[in-house]
């Protein structure tokens, strides 16, 4: 943000760029959205973001020669087994809620949890709890009572 | 189509890449990461983002003060912020991992996460097709974009320091709870 002048935030990239893909299919919703004060369909500063960090985390995992962990996550195994499918559709569907969520609410972890609260705003420091609750009820449904 | 010039394009670039690469080497990005951290038993995303707050708070005071950068709050509206984030809650705990975290674990070639962004991308599309229609429920209990001392009349200093307080007591809780391996 220092360096930007502009706070750093992930989801709104997703929404310019849901915008942009849609506008040939749905022009007339497209507008709609836009005229609600969502973001409009472009490739901006947060797409370029978006893709930078993309390669950066690529370029420190080659370099480190840190990958990621194959297979479903130790938590998730332990609980409902080795089967990919189940595991995957429930990423998609977390990815999905998560970022209806995002824009909803008109940040993430990065644009409300860090760009926001660093400026003390009052929104951020609303969101930041009501997600890390929101999350550990989800986790305790999800997972049960052991850790 | 509309895009940004080119050097604030290669700007957004490079900041990606710097943390792209602060999220895959602090491995936030694991899925033990935020899943822990929802559990309770892993402290990695809170300590990396308190102190992320808190040193930025720092110098946005600093440079906020000197007149040198203008502070851009999201909007307090209830109804967007409280069910947004209720939602983003419960997403972020079925995927386990953030919107950041996600991409970052992509880029260490994480199939989960990119399962995860694809589905993201189909929220992004659902909120715009739906964006009109909810609109006025995420408007409601608008306060306009204040700050917290704006809020409460009080100068910034006080919030800023207790933040930065708790960025340094947050480094004592790896030491309470060393996180759980990544493999069993």
């Amino acid at each position: 943000m220092l360096i930007s002048g502009r706070p750093i935030g992930v989801t709104g990239a997703f929404e310019s760029t849901a915008a942009l893909a849609l506008e040939p299919f749905a022009p007339a919703a497209v507008a709609r959205h836009v005229e609600a004060g969502g973001e409009e369909p472009r490739v901006g500063w947060e797409t370029a973001l978006v893709a930078g960090l993309l390669g950066g985390s690529f370029l420190a995992s080659r370099l480190s020669g840190g990958r990621a962990p194959r297979g479903n996550p130790i938590r998730w195994r332990r609980r409902f087994g080795s089967r990919r499918a189940p595991r995957l559709a429930v990423a998609f569907l977390g990815g999905a809620v998560l970022m209806y969520g995002a824009r909803a609410a008109g940040g993430c972890t990065s644009g409300h949890g860090i760009s926001g609260t660093m400026q003390l705003a009052a929104s951020s420091l609303l969101f930041v709890p009501i997600i890390f609750a929101a999350g550990a009820v989800t986790s305790r449904a999800l997972y049960g009572r052991s850790p | 189509m509309k895009r940004d010039g080119v050097g604030k394009l290669a700007l957004g670039f490079a900041t990606g890449l710097a943390f792209g690469w602060l999220l895959e080497r602090s491995r936030a990005c694991r899925h033990e990461a935020m899943a822990g951290q929802l559990r309770g038993d892993d402290s990695r995303v809170a300590r990396l983002m308190i102190t992320a707050s808190a040193v930025g708070s720092v110098a946005t005071l600093a440079l906020h003060q000197a007149g040198r950068v203008e502070l851009s709050p999201k909007p307090l509206r209830l109804g967007g912020v409280v069910g947004g984030g209720l939602l983003f809650g419960a997403g972020m705990s079925l995927l386990g991992h953030c919107p950041g975290t996600s991409l970052a674990a992509v880029g260490e070639g994480n199939v989960d996460a990119f399962f995860g962004v694809l589905g993201m991308l189909a929220g992004a599309g659902a909120f715009v097709v739906t964006h009109d229609r909810i609109e006025p429920l995420l408007r409601r209990g608008d306060f306009g974009a204040p700050t917290l001392p704006e809020l409460t009349h009080a100068p910034a200093w006080p919030f800023t320091s207790l933040l930065a307080a708790a960025a340094v007591g947050s480094t004592r809780l790896e030491r309470a709870a060393p996180p759980m391996p990544e493999v069993s």
